[in-house]
């Protein structure tokens, strides 16, 4: 999944130079920036240059084109690896570059959380319950499954695999709780933070 | 110490049963309409007889010819508070103990009203008063979870979490192993004496609640400088949500990713919730049957797991007179 072809540096040889596997700061992780952008020609390549010049390797972009943040721009998603101090100085680059950054973290969706609904699913709309948590800006519904065993007019279950930004599962929750109350379903939270 | 025990259910009882074992002795036992009292004769030390008062319940009903009254103007050290747990004024429970703390007598709760209730006005009348209450009972049964608290001291325990409801774990773990549904389950439980007719009170999570109201009065306590800045609990501000219509279907899901449904109960300095929660199957807090767990957090030693039995006559009745031998 990494892509080296645009000659980001190795940091192989730091790696080695710490076989305890301690908190070894050289070693490139993939870090997610979301950016937001003004609807204009050349805005994109714009956001992306600093992140290349600081040493930073590309992996993804996510050009949100359909979605508006609220102040009517452009939300983008960038997934790149980078060490933690040249991280650090790629967001430092990007804001000095004008480029709104929104949320910058260390991998896109490093929390998964598992979770239970119970109830009238079927009745209430399964895929508008799914859709309203892709939704909401922390979580992604990662996979689904349903257990009807009634049929689909009586109380069914579902298991939702979420997975949520860094430090994000929080707000993911909150958002399928208030869901849960307003369509009358039972949620079953997860343990979070527990399971050592 | 010498004591008096009102209430003469399985706790009662087993209090009785078990004092001398403990070096106790039983100087009045009350139930709801009559009581005994020890008369005296043989000196001072000659307190009531054990197998006479269990074998007086057990066949007439009554403990003995006395009026309650009595027992609880005896002459003890110690008043085992171990009548049925009532919600809102916590009554008759909360008098009993402010009597004993008005003489300057030591009282020890199984009843979780009064410390779940009316704990301001419990810490207000030991304020005033020689004495002290102590309520290790009324937490998880024979699992000594407050004196753990207490021992890490509750300024250093960010949350008390776990099973404290052994009828609901009890249901949850047979729904998961059989495949059953709630209402086969429950019925399995009544013939197994595990749950109550009225079931109500453990799986609608009300008993751990009241069980996680006590421990957030004791770490809001605990930890404050001055009580009179700490915030009070009682079952109003818990959260709290049972198993009642938790469907097979959702434990068969949880199963197939290696969790399970267990009803949790946490409580901070600053919340009360019970729900039921996702664990991990083979989880820590994944307690089996009727058994229970609490887990401290604390900021400086980590968590601490302690599992066990959460009811029962003997066990219960093993942290009330541990609880007596704290206050010698």
């Amino acid at each position: 999944m990494s892509d080296d072809r645009d000659g980001a540096p190795e940091e192989a040889a730091d790696d080695d130079a710490s076989p305890d596997g301690g908190h070894a700061s050289a070693t490139p992780s993939t870090h997610t920036v979301r950016l937001e952008l003004v609807d204009e020609p050349g805005q994109l390549l714009a956001a992306l240059r600093p992140i290349a010049d600081n040493g930073g390797n590309l992996l993804s972009i996510y050009h949100e084109r359909g979605n508006k943040t609220p102040r009517g721009r452009i939300p983008v998603e960038v997934d790149f690896e980078a060490t933690q101090e040249r991280f650090e100085g790629i967001v430092e680059a990007l804001r000095s570059e004008g480029v709104n950054v929104m949320q910058a973290g260390t991998e896109r969706y490093a929390e998964e959380v598992t979770l239970l609904l119970f109830g009238h699913l079927i009745d209430t709309d399964l895929s508008d319950t799914l859709s309203r948590i892709e939704a909401c800006a922390s979580a992604s519904v990662a996979d689904v499954s349903l257990a009807a065993p009634q049929g689909t007019e009586e109380a069914s279950s579902a298991r939702l695999r979420l997975e949520a930004r860094a430090g994000e599962t929080e707000a993911a929750l909150a958002a399928v709780r208030e869901l849960a109350e307003e369509k009358e379903l039972r949620l079953v939270e997860p343990l979070t933070g527990v399971e050592a | 110490m010498r004591l008096a025990v009102i209430g003469a259910g399985a706790v009662g009882r087993s209090v009785v049963d078990l004092a001398s074992e403990y070096g106790h002795e039983v100087v009045a036992v009350a139930d709801s309409s009559t009581a005994v009292v020890a008369d005296g004769t043989g000196g001072r030390d000659a307190g009531v007889d054990p197998d006479a008062v269990v074998a007086r319940k057990a066949e007439r009903g009554i403990v003995g010819d006395a009026d309650p009254a009595d027992a609880l103007a005896a002459d003890y050290d110690v008043l085992v508070e171990a009548t049925p747990t009532t919600l809102g004024d916590a009554e008759p429970g909360f008098s009993h103990v402010t009597r004993a703390l008005e003489r300057d007598r030591h009282a020890v709760l199984a009843n979780k009203g009064p410390v779940a209730e009316r704990f301001g006005d419990l810490r207000a009348a030991v304020a005033d008063s020689a004495g002290e209450i102590r309520f290790e009972a009324t937490v998880g049964g024979a699992i000594p979870a407050v004196s753990t608290v207490e021992d890490i001291e509750p300024g250093h325990v960010t949350a008390v979490r776990g099973v404290l409801n052994g009828t609901a774990n009890f249901i949850l773990t047979r729904m998961a192993a059989e495949g059953l549904d709630y209402e086969h389950v429950l019925a399995e439980a009544q013939d197994l004496g595990v749950a109550e007719a009225d079931p109500s009170f453990d799986v609608d999570g009300t008993d751990a609640a009241l069980k996680c109201v006590i421990l957030a009065n004791v770490l809001s306590f605990g930890a404050a400088d001055d009580p009179a800045d700490a915030r009070e609990f009682t079952l109003e501000d818990a959260d709290v949500s049972g198993i009642r219509d938790v469907p097979g279907s959702a434990l068969r899901l949880a199963a197939e990713d290696g969790r399970t449904v267990r009803l949790i109960g946490e409580a901070t300095g600053e919340t009360v919730r019970v729900a039921p929660r996702l664990v991990p199957e083979n989880g820590t807090l994944a307690v089996s049957g009727t058994q229970n767990i609490v887990q401290i957090e604390t900021s400086h030693a980590g968590r601490l797991n302690i599992s066990g039995r959460g009811a029962g006559g003997p066990e219960t009745a093993s942290a009330v007179l541990g609880d007596v031998g704290r206050l010698e």
